[in-house]
């Protein structure tokens, strides 16, 4: 094989540089931001100020509570999703484009439109009520129903996120090769069976990526929590957001921020541990 | 062959540039310097001053944390600020950035802002930092503005540091549906709190539905309820008044008054909106921010004053002012439209388009449309009434004031929302208030008594 040399490290040194600027710069900068209080004394009182805060435990809570209910009905969706796909039935390209139109949503305007589906004049209350299932509206959006205002925050993320899911298993399932869902067949194997025994198993690593991925990012849930719950729910990004910007006060927000991250990094670490790629799977 | 081809490549050509040229010059939504977007697309005449103006204006560009929403910006551009003599680019900032952006420039000691917009306690911090030019020979030329708010302008200095630009306070607007269920004997026009409560009470009782409504969303001024209203009127304070026992029957009147009020209040920012929609039919917010529901409902919702509690009838006015920051570019435009701002053709515009009230004490131009009126009759039933309490923004809380309001919002969110007992959660709150103000050395503002030194909270 010829020598490479230096060409190789050169080439890379653009992203490297551009990685460094504006993420490991920031991200340094935010750290140091956290270990100051707005003084400019080096201490861990911002992240006591974070930690002693009314509404820090209801937003690690929140945030967890949503990443965990959110991450097993959209991996079902995006599964389905991804058969029906795969299945390269007639119409099956009109189906990859429905699924994912939410892509091209920005956050805020998702939670925007759940808004007028679950607000109490809105489209739901209308049909229930119109169906003669409900006699008068049902307040979806109230702070004092914890567990319906998070319902209406994991449909509406389920709804908007579920894609990017969905497309990295569609190109999982697309690299297994046919030979083994043959096989399967020809062992007189069930649907059901096909999919627990076959194609899970060597969806492994696609799984996992789309795990990690979308673990990290429902750590940073924020705009549509926002949008339909208002002051009813508190989550870490928009704890972050609100001292940055309400209260002023950067420390205590990279405070949070740097929370967010080290929860992805544990997740992530979680995931690597129970998900490992085996040899045979990489083909 | 070639030389139809070279036509036709010509024509294209002309074409698209044609095309780039209209759009440019069409201009979209956003302001751009190259005119104020009350000209017509593709008018031939350069936006040029007034002839009756002697000074060549050109480019202000004002920043502001006022009029911020995009429906008001836009009419900010679209409407009130359509007969500047000069090339007027208004841009509307979040507290957060409008403060970065104001002590960016400074502290870079050139840029772009010629003209500051905000509220008192922005300035108070600004002043502080010695940011803003002294304005006191432009007070006789901007004619008849209220003396008080004159007065107030000059954060207690010599100097002027802001010129009053307009007003708003905060007052309540109810549905016809909800009026028959008033509380027996109440008059509209001087309701009590109390009397509030018993108004929603009824309604559940009548609808089987809570009907009250207040903006205890993210976007909502939840918290100047609590500092202008609910705070004076029960307690005749509010930082001095902090913990008082008379603070606790506040709050337990508010957990009281929550259980008829609709829950979903936690996502309202605007209270028109639902107003509107009928899911709340007594509802208390920003004059700017229930307008709309007075203008396209005018029928089926009317304004009325705050109501009082036993310490009378506490209201708190809203003073926006202009400012120019030692940096400016254009110094003299910045004057010029300050000057503008303040003429009553300008301030009738302002309060017909986006609700805020003037502070020219010149009679308005023109009749008022539905809405306005019973916007400005509830506002001067308010500030005429006999019990009224004028209670005023924060001042001097510099960088502390978003950290100031969340006080109170923590207050509200773990006695109404949370259920703990007022007593003990106003006790642990005081030290967070407290540091707030020893932060800033803030003295105390009217309610509160004023004395010298750093606010006590009680």
């Amino acid at each position: 094989m010829r020598r490479l040399g230096w060409a190789p490290y050169v080439l890379l040194l653009p992203s490297l540089g551009y990685l460094l600027l504006f993420f490991a710069t920031p991200m340094v900068q935010a750290f140091a931001l956290a270990l100051q209080d707005p003084a400019g004394n080096v201490g861990l009182a911002s992240i006591d100020r974070m930690v002693r805060d009314t509404n820090f435990r209801n937003a690690v809570f929140t945030t967890v509570a949503l990443v965990v209910l959110v991450l097993p009905v959209q991996f079902v969706l995006a599964m389905a999703m991804a058969l029906v796909v795969n299945a390269r039935l007639k119409g099956s390209g009109l189906w990859l484009y429905v699924y994912a139109l939410p892509l091209g949503v920005s956050e805020l305007a998702a939670g925007i439109v759940w808004v007028s589906i679950f607000t109490q004049r809105g489209w739901l209350n209308t049909i229930l009520e119109g169906l003669g299932v409900i006699d008068r509206p049902i307040i979806w959006q109230s702070s004092e129903t914890f567990w319906l205002l998070i319902f209406t925050v994991v449909i509406a993320e389920a709804w908007r996120a579920t894609s990017i899911i969905m497309i990295i298993l569609v190109a999982g399932l697309q690299a297994i090769p046919p030979e083994y869902l043959e096989a399967a067949d020809v062992y007189g194997a069930t649907t059901w069976q096909k999919v627990r025994r076959v194609i899970l198993p060597m969806l492994r690593p696609s799984l996992q990526v789309a795990l990690i991925l979308r673990t990290i990012l429902a750590f940073q849930v924020f705009a549509t929590v926002i949008a339909l719950a208002g002051t009813g729910l508190r989550v870490l990004a928009g704890e972050a957001a609100r001292w940055a910007t309400d209260i002023d006060n950067d420390n205590v927000a990279a405070a949070y921020a740097g929370l967010i991250l080290i929860l992805s990094i544990a997740s992530t670490v979680v995931f690597l541990i129970l998900l490992p790629s085996r040899e045979e799977q990489q083909l | 062959m070639a030389a139809q081809r070279y036509l036709r490549s010509r024509w294209l050509g002309l074409s698209v540039a044609l095309v780039l040229v209209v759009a440019a010059c069409g201009g979209g939504a956003t302001p751009s310097p190259a005119g104020t977007s009350a000209t017509p697309a593709g008018s031939t005449e350069p936006a040029s001053p007034d002839a009756s103006a002697s000074v060549e204006i050109g480019s202000v560009v004002m920043l502001s944390n006022q009029l911020n929403p995009v429906e008001e910006a836009e009419k900010m551009r679209t409407e009130i600020l359509a007969n500047f003599g000069g090339q007027a680019e208004f841009i509307g900032a979040e507290p957060g950035p409008f403060n970065d952006q104001v002590r960016a420039q400074e502290e870079a000691g050139s840029g772009e802002i010629s003209v500051v917009g905000g509220l008192h306690g922005d300035f108070s911090a600004f002043a502080a930092e010695g940011l803003l030019m002294d304005l006191t020979d432009l007070v006789p030329e901007v004619g008849d503005v209220n003396e008080e708010y004159l007065e107030l302008g000059k954060l207690g200095t010599g100097e002027q540091y802001y010129i009053p630009w307009m007003q708003a306070t905060y007052i309540m607007a109810a549905r016809q549906e909800a009026m028959e269920h008033l509380p027996d004997g109440a008059d509209i026009n001087a309701l009590t709190w109390e009397q509030v409560t018993e108004w929603g009470a009824n309604i559940l009782e009548a609808t089987g539905e809570r009907r009250l409504g207040f903006p205890a969303g993210e976007d909502g001024l939840w918290h100047r309820f609590f500092q202008g209203y609910a705070y004076p009127a029960f307690t005749g304070g509010v930082n001095t008044t902090f913990a008082s026992s008379q603070a606790v029957e506040m709050w337990t009147w508010l957990t009281d008054t929550w259980q008829y009020v609709n829950p979903q209040s936690t996502t309202y920012g605007f209270m028109q909106e639902p107003l509107q929609s009928g899911e709340v039919w007594v509802a208390w917010d920003h004059t700017a921010r229930l307008i709309d529901a007075l203008r396209n409902q005018p029928d089926d919702i009317v304004a009325f004053p705050a109501p009082a509690g036993p310490e009378g009838r506490a209201f708190m006015p809203v003073v926006a002012g202009l400012a120019i920051p030692n940096s400016a570019p254009n110094v003299a435009g910045g004057r010029e439209l300050i000057k503008y701002l303040l003429q009553p053709d300008t301030q009738a515009t302002t309060l017909t388009q986006v609700s805020f009230f003037p502070v020219v004490t010149a009679d308005l131009p023109g009749e008022l449309e539905p809405g306005t009126q019973a916007e400005q009759e509830a506002v001067a039933t308010m500030t005429e009434s006999s019990d009224a309490l004028p209670s005023l923004l924060p001042i001097g809380l510099a960088d502390q004031g978003g950290a100031y309001n969340q006080v109170f919002r923590d207050a509200f969110q773990q006695i109404v929302l949370e259920g703990q007992a007022p007593a003990g959660v106003l006790e642990s709150l005081k030290a967070n208030l407290q540091e707030v103000f020893t932060t800033v050395e803030a003295a105390c503002w009217p309610p509160d008594p004023v004395t010298d030194g750093v606010c006590q909270v009680q």
